[in-house]
């Protein structure tokens, strides 16, 4: 135990009281553990559990509800591509093939050195902008499989994310700046 | 285009931040009347505009309103559904990004015309980034005194303070479709994990710990200080008389500018791909359209004429308007690939409750697969069928007929393209991919599919 200091256990408990009830406050404090940690140990649930006053079983069964809750350890660098039907029909399924090719990986898997993983994932809400591919909390849309690739590139050598080129605009006020 | 009413998403640059949003009238004329009227004045004024939720159910909101218990015995709570996961839905995701103020307006105002003591807003944890932005748009909110304790001094409508205040809390999720549904998401903000919960009891009565809720769609909520300002009656003349306001459509696949446009309900279908997502790319023909998410029927290229988009039209069409994520898929799109797609969505989404659900969307997937590597025969056709008529109205949850819909009427109204699949040694003369980054280089080509012959 103890993975939370006494700061963050002050602040929680604060934050925890705009719930009526401490249980409430577990998808949150799952999410603080798992960016500490990058996914949920066995310790990590124990201390969610003491947190938030329920037992670690209820914890667990949380935790496998989720997708977005790792049970192992992921990459450092999270690939997910969407193969939902607006993506699929922009190609995504072949920018998910490439990916997987490219990172030498399977569903799920990470590479050897911890760096990368990649994930086969569902509508990500960003259907206009297909295909899409995300690294952890970064989307990257309307991007081909070259520029992919030139992504992972850029990762590989500055070991961090770039900066997306795609930005999203209101489609009025695009369309305006278009003239 | 000039003069059709932008009310979600107005074209004024930098509205996200707080200021331009302040000085473009905003958490003053909308709430400040609001604030002179009595809270079911407020209800009466959302009823006579006619707003309908814009979650997927096309509610009436004001109705709604009026469900929620009057007395204060118990608290009461707002629970804001900012889940969008539905495949082809990426509408609430512009209001984070570009009008979250009016968002937190809409929410002001909604809880007070129902007396609500905490509202929630639920955002899915793939939108970090968008949370992020909510977050800091609450926050600031809050420091100007707009939300919680100092609301009382901050709004005077005739100069005394209202008797009100409310606190906003937003929460991320984890990821997990089902959570969109509104029983779900209350299990899943109290921390459980996010089964739907049988009805009745309903949310008025007993949602969140037990105590009287209302859950209402992020874009709902947006929608409410445009009809406090202009008045129930004026909003209630945008659009379709029957499902009135601006809907923000979702344009997705196979057109050439994909992206969220606000128009009018009732715009007819054929307007939106054409003219505002500029069309389909190489002037294909249309061969299917979802007009509302994923999970609504499917509806044929040749059924499209005169399609207009609201609610009661669309029902009369043969579909409904969901989310209004309208998805366009061209002549070569291998419409089984596709709906193999979809399927293993809600098979892989199912929580698994109820048998209909959870065993039906396994088998719907299983012989959706067989179809799509040429292995099904012909009794396969009615079989998918019959499995996807007998999900529905059988779940505690309408994730059973989200399943189903899109299989049946996919059925129903592409039988042929079911028939072509099951014929020994097939070619199809469309080739055998889903995608249209047909920029260059990839010619139309020949697919052959091998049918195997069972016994
Ligand atoms: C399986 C399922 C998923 C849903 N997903 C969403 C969603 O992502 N966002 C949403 O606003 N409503 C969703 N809904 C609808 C909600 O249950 C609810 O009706 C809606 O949020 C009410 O808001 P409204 O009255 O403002 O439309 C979903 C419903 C079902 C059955
Ligand atoms: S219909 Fe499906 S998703 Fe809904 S409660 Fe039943 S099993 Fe769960
Ligand atoms: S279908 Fe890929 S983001 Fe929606």
């Amino acid at each position: 135990m103890a993975i939370f200091s006494d700061a963050e256990l002050q602040e929680i408990s604060e934050l925890q009281k705009r719930y009526p009830s401490p249980a409430a406050y577990l998808l949150p404090v799952l999410w603080r553990l798992q960016d500490k940690r990058g996914w949920l140990d066995d310790e990590a649930m124990e201390e969610a559990a003491a947190v938030c006053q329920v037992p670690k079983s209820h914890v667990r069964g949380v935790v496998s509800f989720y997708t977005m809750f790792f049970e192992k350890p992921m990459g450092k660098f999270h690939v997910q591509v969407c193969t939902n039907v607006s993506c699929m029909l922009c190609g995504g399924e072949e920018l998910l093939a490439d990916m997987k090719q490219r990172l030498g990986v399977q569903n799920m898997e990470r590479t050897p050195d911890g760096m990368f993983s990649i994930e086969e994932v569902e509508c990500m809400g960003a259907c206009g902008g297909a295909p899409m591919m995300a690294i952890n909390e970064t989307f990257f849309e309307k991007i081909s499989t070259q520029e992919a690739n030139e992504v992972i590139d850029q990762v590989v050598a500055n070991g961090n994310i770039p900066t997306p080129k795609f930005v999203q605009q209101m489609p009025e006020l695009s369309e305006a700046a278009n003239k | 285009m000039a003069d059709t009413p932008k009310l979600v998403l107005p074209d004024i640059p930098g509205l996200r931040n707080i200021d331009t949003y302040i000085a473009n009238g905003g958490y003053k004329d909308a709430i400040g009347k609001a604030f002179s009227m009595a809270p079911a004045a407020v209800i009466d004024e959302v009823k006579k505009s006619g707003l309908r939720g814009r979650g997927g159910a096309a509610f009436p909101t004001g109705l709604k309103w009026s469900f929620m218990p009057k007395g204060k015995e118990k608290k009461k709570y707002l629970l804001i559904n900012g889940d969008e996961s539905e495949p082809g839905s990426f509408k609430d995701r512009q209001i984070f990004e570009f009008n979250p103020h009016q968002m937190i307006e809409g929410i002001l105002i909604a809880s007070y015309a129902m007396q609500i003591d905490h509202a929630y807003i639920y955002i899915r944890g793939e939108y970090a980034h968008w949370v992020k932005m909510v977050e800091k748009a609450v926050a600031e909110a809050y420091s100007r005194g707009f939300i919680g304790s100092r609301m009382k001094e901050m709004f005077k409508p005739s100069g005394e303070g209202v008797e009100f205040s409310v606190e906003i809390t937003v929460h991320k999720g984890a990821g997990a479709y089902i959570v969109g549904e509104e029983t779900s998401m209350m299990n899943s903000l109290e921390g459980q994990r996010g089964y739907p919960r049988f009805k009745p009891p309903f949310p008025a009565n007993s949602g969140l710990w037990g105590c009287p809720t209302t859950i209402n769609n992020i874009e709902t909520m947006t929608s409410v200080p445009p009809i406090l300002k202009m008045g129930g009656e004026a909003y209630s003349k945008i659009g379709d008389p029957k499902h009135p306001g601006t809907l923000l459509f979702g344009v997705s696949g196979h057109v050439n500018k994909p992206g969220v446009y606000e128009l009018p309900t009732g715009t007819p279908l054929l307007d939106i791909i054409n003219i505002h997502a500029g069309g389909v790319p190489n002037g294909k023909k249309i061969k299917l359209v979802i007009p509302g998410g994923s999970s609504m029927p499917p509806l044929r290229g040749d059924q499209l004429e005169g399609v207009k988009m609201d609610a009661e039209n669309l029902k009369a069409a043969g579909s409904a308007i969901g989310t209004g994520g309208i998805m366009v898929m061209d002549e070569d799109t291998d419409i089984i690939h596709v709906l193999t797609r979809i399927a293993k969505f809600y098979w892989h989404e199912s929580c698994g409750q109820c048998t209909p659900c959870r065993e039906g969307t396994g088998w719907l997937l299983k012989l959706l697969k067989r179809f799509d590597a040429g292995e099904a025969m012909e009794s396969d056709i009615d079989l998918l069928h019959d499995v996807a008529f007998n999900i529905e109205g059988r779940t505690i949850c309408a994730l059973g007929e989200a399943a189903a819909w899109p299989v049946r009427f996919t059925v129903e109204r592409f039988r042929e393209e079911f028939q072509k699949r099951v014929k020994p040694g097939l070619i199809l003369e469309s080739p055998n991919r889903v995608h249209s980054l047909r920029k260059g280089g990839l010619e139309p080509v020949q697919v052959h599919v091998p049918v195997v012959e069972r016994v």
